[in-house]
């Protein structure tokens, strides 16, 4: 089983025509995502890999039965975008564009809560469910089908965790990325909240980072959830206050989202977490035992 | 991207929040000739916190008494910040103070209107002590905050009157010039009483730095330094730190990681650097310029997870203009093999495991100063 996404994932690319999202999109099929439609305003009739474009998300769904979005479209445009794709139902709208300003993320988070529409991202590498269905950009051979869930603020971080697991043997039933910006759709608890009730996931890996309270709120959900274990891991143990380290929302203001507090916090819950990313793998093989 | 006092006054004179009428100084001869009526109060614009406590805020009663102060604060240090420009304004004679924001709240997912009637002091002190004092709004991005928004955050830290009126135009206009102007943080404390009038006093803005693009007349931004400020016209992203080992990695969490496993075994990290995913030969090549430029760095670790970006394209970036130090370079994932290849015919050693080529690092500095 998965969360998110399964095999009947019907997935639109939205910027399918782009550097990034014909190359991609090229990754996904081989992965064996059901890639049924592109949209770029101005390419309608066009072919990417033989997926057919449109001009509109409305015309795509219509003609392909798309469930999902994949959105590659620039910062200028990722917001028009991802309305578009919430407005036509599309769910979840997984937003890989890096950069959007976040007045135009609060938008987009507004107009999915009242449409009840999952996004992840925007920022982040998406989601994969091994053997069943990938949205974005994470690396396909990484992966192994299995029963650990991996919920993440980070792409290549994600990568090289899952690649210990994988090397052990360990298999994953969904990796979400999240993204690194300081307002994203999917959050921590909702993803736990999503494995806790997937059968086939028996335990979670949680990697965050410093900047904002996600980390504190999932430990405060899994204070009152403890069914699966929990492995964590916290980047940024040395970053100073103050300071952008690369993703927009991972940074320390007015002593708030320090990884020592996400660490407390998330110990105190019950969870394992890591010192070092290079642990992670071996916690996951003994909570499994 | 945090603007200065005098730059975020700038942007309220355009909206017409009403501020004192003053004028921006990077010289003492400047003080000469101002049209402004004495008293004065001089304000050192840094970007940092606790310039009063500094030292860093003066009230002049003549034009001697200006000079003198400008001349002590001019240049002045506070937490490492140089004082380059003072703001003279009209000194106002100051009653009740007030707290006004809006700011991003990354939990609600939404802008909120934060206001209190404990303004002029930290208002996370406020928030820790006494959050009773805190009225806060959160903000429907699609309906946005109207006239009666302001009324009832406004009656919630008790203005009435012509206060209160002054409080709805305040935080209307306030909230327009953060939509706008695309801030994430828009504050002015203290928001203060001045006769029977309310006034902005000070002015703190930070604009949202993905949506520079909007803005192109933004001034430069003076929170970076000159390599952070050349990483970024390359399009990496890079934070100076105080240690001595340089590093670069691929991704930001992997770089967060990279840093801490670096200081787990002992060392110190002189630099964040992130290459970005997907990078190429040329953004390497630039990379590892702008980190050995940093004096005090004495060895870079290289620790590069290939997904999309490719091993052979970084150990191409590393090799075509070696650094002038010693490095040790992890690198695995896509085209790795082509990768350690190309490295290898250039005498450089490869690891596969970050742990073992983060203590081989962190010994070679040891070994140094031995």
């Amino acid at each position: 089983m998965s969360v998110l996404i399964n095999r009947t994932t019907r997935v639109l690319v939205q910027g399918i025509t782009g550097y990034q999202g014909e190359f991609h999109t090229a990754r996904m099929l081989e992965f064996g995502t059901q890639v049924v439609a592109g949209v770029t305003p101005g390419k309608g009739g066009q072919k990417a890999h033989r997926v057919p474009v449109f001009e509109t998300v409305e015309e795509a769904v219509h003609e392909t039965g798309a469930t999902a979005a994949c959105i590659f479209v620039p910062a200028r445009g990722a917001k028009d975008a991802a309305l578009e794709a919430i407005s036509a139902g599309l769910d979840p709208v997984v937003i890989i564009t890096e950069g959007v300003p976040v007045h135009d993320s609060l938008q987009v988070m507004e107009h999915a809560r009242r449409s009840g529409v999952r996004v992840v991202g925007p920022n982040c590498p998406g989601v994969t469910s091994p053997g069943q269905c990938k949205i974005g950009i994470m690396p396909n051979h990484l992966f192994k089908p299995g029963p650990v869930g991996v919920v993440s603020r980070s792409g290549t971080l994600t990568y090289e965790i899952v690649a210990g697991l994988s090397g052990k043997g360990i298999g994953q039933s969904t990796a979400i990325g999240l993204g690194g910006d300081p307002v994203v759709g999917v959050s921590f608890t909702d993803a736990l909240k999503m494995f806790h009730d997937d059968p086939e996931t028996t335990a979670v890996v949680l990697i965050g980072e410093i900047g904002g309270s996600a980390e504190e709120d999932a430990a405060r959900f899994l204070e009152d959830h403890r069914s699966k274990p929990v492995i964590g891991y916290i980047a940024g143990q040395t970053a100073p206050p103050g300071k952008r380290m690369g993703h927009a929302g991972a940074v320390i203001s007015g002593g708030e989202g320090t990884a020592a507090a996400k660490v407390e916090a998330l110990r105190r819950a019950g969870a394992r977490v890591a010192t070092l990313p290079g642990e992670v793998a071996g916690f996951v093989r003994e909570v499994l035992r | 991207m945090k603007l200065h006092e005098f730059q975020a006054k700038e942007l309220f004179a355009k909206y017409a929040i009403p501020i004192q009428k003053g004028t921006v100084i990077e010289r003492l001869e400047q003080l000469d000739g101002l049209t402004l009526t004495y008293p004065l109060v001089l304000k050192a614009q840094v970007l940092v916190g606790g310039r009063g406590k500094a030292g860093g805020i003066k009230v002049a009663k003549s034009l001697s008494e200006a000079k003198q102060h400008a001349r002590a604060i001019l240049g002045m240090d506070i937490k490492g910040e140089k004082v380059k420009r003072l703001l003279v304004a009209e000194a106002a004679e100051i009653g009740a103070e007030y707290y006004l924001a809006f700011v991003v709240d990354r939990v609600a997912r939404r802008l909120v209107a934060i206001a209190s009637a404990a303004g002029g002091i930290d208002i996370e002190d406020v928030a820790r002590q006494t959050p009773g004092k805190i009225a806060r709004v959160a903000i429907d991005p699609f309906l946005g905050f109207q006239p009666f928004h302001g009324r009832v955050l406004g009656r919630n830290i008790r203005l009435s009157g012509t206060l209160l009126n002054d409080f709805v135009k305040i935080s209307t206009t306030l909230y327009r010039l953060c939509v706008t102007e695309d801030a994430e943080l828009a504050e002015i404390n203290p928001l203060a009483v001045v006769g029977d009038r309310l006034l902005a006093v000070d002015a703190k803005v930070i604009i949202d730095d993905n949506a520079v693009f909007r803005h192109p007349d933004l001034p430069r931004n003076e929170e970076l330094t000159e390599l952070e400020h050349m990483a970024r016209a390359s399009g990496l992203s890079y934070v100076e730190l105080d240690g001595d080992i340089a590093i670069i990695g691929n991704g930001a969490g992997l770089v967060m990681a990279t840093l801490d496993i670096v200081a787990h075994f002992g060392g110190r990290p002189a630099n964040f650097l992130d290459v970005g995913g997907g990078a190429t030969e040329e953004n390497m090549r630039r990379a590892v310029d702008i980190v050995a430029r940093k004096s005090g760095v004495r060895a870079l670790f290289v620790n590069i997870f290939g997904g999309i970006t490719r091993c052979d394209d970084i150990a191409r970036g590393i090799t075509s203009s070696p650094p002038p130090m010693q490095m040790v370079v992890r690198l695995t994932g896509t085209n790795e093999d082509e990768g350690r290849r190309i490295l290898k015919a250039a005498g450089i050693h490869v690891y596969v495991d970050p742990e073992e080529a983060a203590q081989q690092v962190v010994s070679l500095v040891r070994g140094r100063s031995m």
